[in-house]
């Protein structure tokens, strides 16, 4: 299946939880915040939360500015 | 000891500084370490897939020893503001934000000036979803007295365009919103050098946020240094009460004993 994942095509094996995806992904767990389909999953939801096809993914991170 | 207090916290440091623009992490770090800033304002973005391993800005300025005030900065709609800052929140865990939601620039002639219908919008959905909205507007007394009334936690007017260093173009209307509002109002935007900090806490400003009058200083962790000492001194003269200012001359010696008198 794919997700948009950032604005770009993604492709996944199977269904997988957010919490794997950011596993897979190699993030620091503390440092990323996620919206799927516009609404925000809480990282104590990223566990049961399960990605579906052409769900859209953002994640985010702090980064300098002013 | 002189403190001021935002959304129930209380901060020595009247300097805030922002996290953008500077050669690198080792510099960012060295500057905000010499600005003896508590609180830094930090942008949201997209993770990038591709560079993976880099640095990140919590490991060069952990949260544990400053405030990060997630900014809204490339959000020109009050919903794309909301959308950033409910991200930010979930982020960081913290409910302290700063709203800036500007006008999309229509020519080359940049003012990255608010957009102040959207920020007004934005303010108002936020303060009702919980946040604790410190709100960068323009050097208007209108826009601030009615983002105070939406319950904005600090008013942050413009001295200048953001990044110009022209320094307080309006000090009128700066004290005019300075004298109305009972929340914090620090200037935000238009810092060039450290006269500038100096003047708008003269002004009576409960703080001062700058970027880039320290990231492109030539030395930045001096100019953040000179920044530090520039709102302390003018924080100092506004509580010490300045002289009233004259037109002709008084003479500092007195004017009797002189061996030339009869």
């Amino acid at each position: 299946m794919h997700i948009k994942l950032n604005g770009k095509a993604h492709a996944l094996e199977g269904q997988i939880s957010v919490a794997a995806l950011v596993e897979t992904l190699g993030l620091n767990v503390t440092q990323v915040a996620i919206e799927r389909n516009r609404d925000i999953v809480p990282r104590s939801r990223w566990g049961e939360v399960m990605l579906d096809d052409a769900d859209e993914i953002e994640i985010v991170k702090f980064i300098g500015g002013g | 000891m002189d403190y001021f207090k935002v959304a129930g916290k209380t901060f020595h440091s009247r300097l805030l500084v922002g996290t953008g623009k500077y050669k690198n992490m080792a510099e960012t770090k060295a500057a905000i370490e010499a600005s003896g800033a508590e609180i830094v304002t930090v942008a949201i973005r997209r993770i990038d897939l591709a560079q993976k391993g880099e640095g990140s800005l919590q490991d060069v300025l952990p949260p544990s020893k400053y405030t990060y005030l997630p900014n809204t900065a490339g959000c020109y709609t009050a919903e794309e503001a909301v959308r950033t800052l409910r991200l930010a929140r979930e982020l960081g865990g913290w409910n302290l934000v700063k709203l800036e939601v500007l006008a999309k620039e229509m020519s080359a002639y940049k003012t990255l000036y608010p957009d102040v219908v959207e920020t007004l919008e934005a303010a108002r959905i936020l303060v009702k979803d919980g946040f604790d909205v410190m709100a960068y507007t323009n050097d208007d007394p209108i826009t601030a007295r009615k983002l105070e009334e939406i319950g904005c936690v600090a008013i942050m007017p413009l001295g200048a365009p953001i990044g110009s260093g022209l320094g307080i173009q309006n000090p009128l209307n700066i004290r005019m919103i300075v004298e109305q509002c009972k929340v914090p109002v620090l200037v935000d935007a238009g810092v060039g050098t450290a006269s500038d900090a100096t003047l708008a806490m003269e002004l009576g400003c409960c703080g001062v946020l700058m970027n880039t009058a320290l990231a492109e200083a030539q030395n930045p962790v001096l100019m953040a240094e000179a920044m530090k000492h520039a709102v302390i001194a003018g924080r100092q003269a506004f509580l010490a009460g300045r002289m009233q200012a004259k037109n002709y001359a008084d003479a500092s010696s007195p004017q009797t004993g002189l061996i030339h008198k009869a």
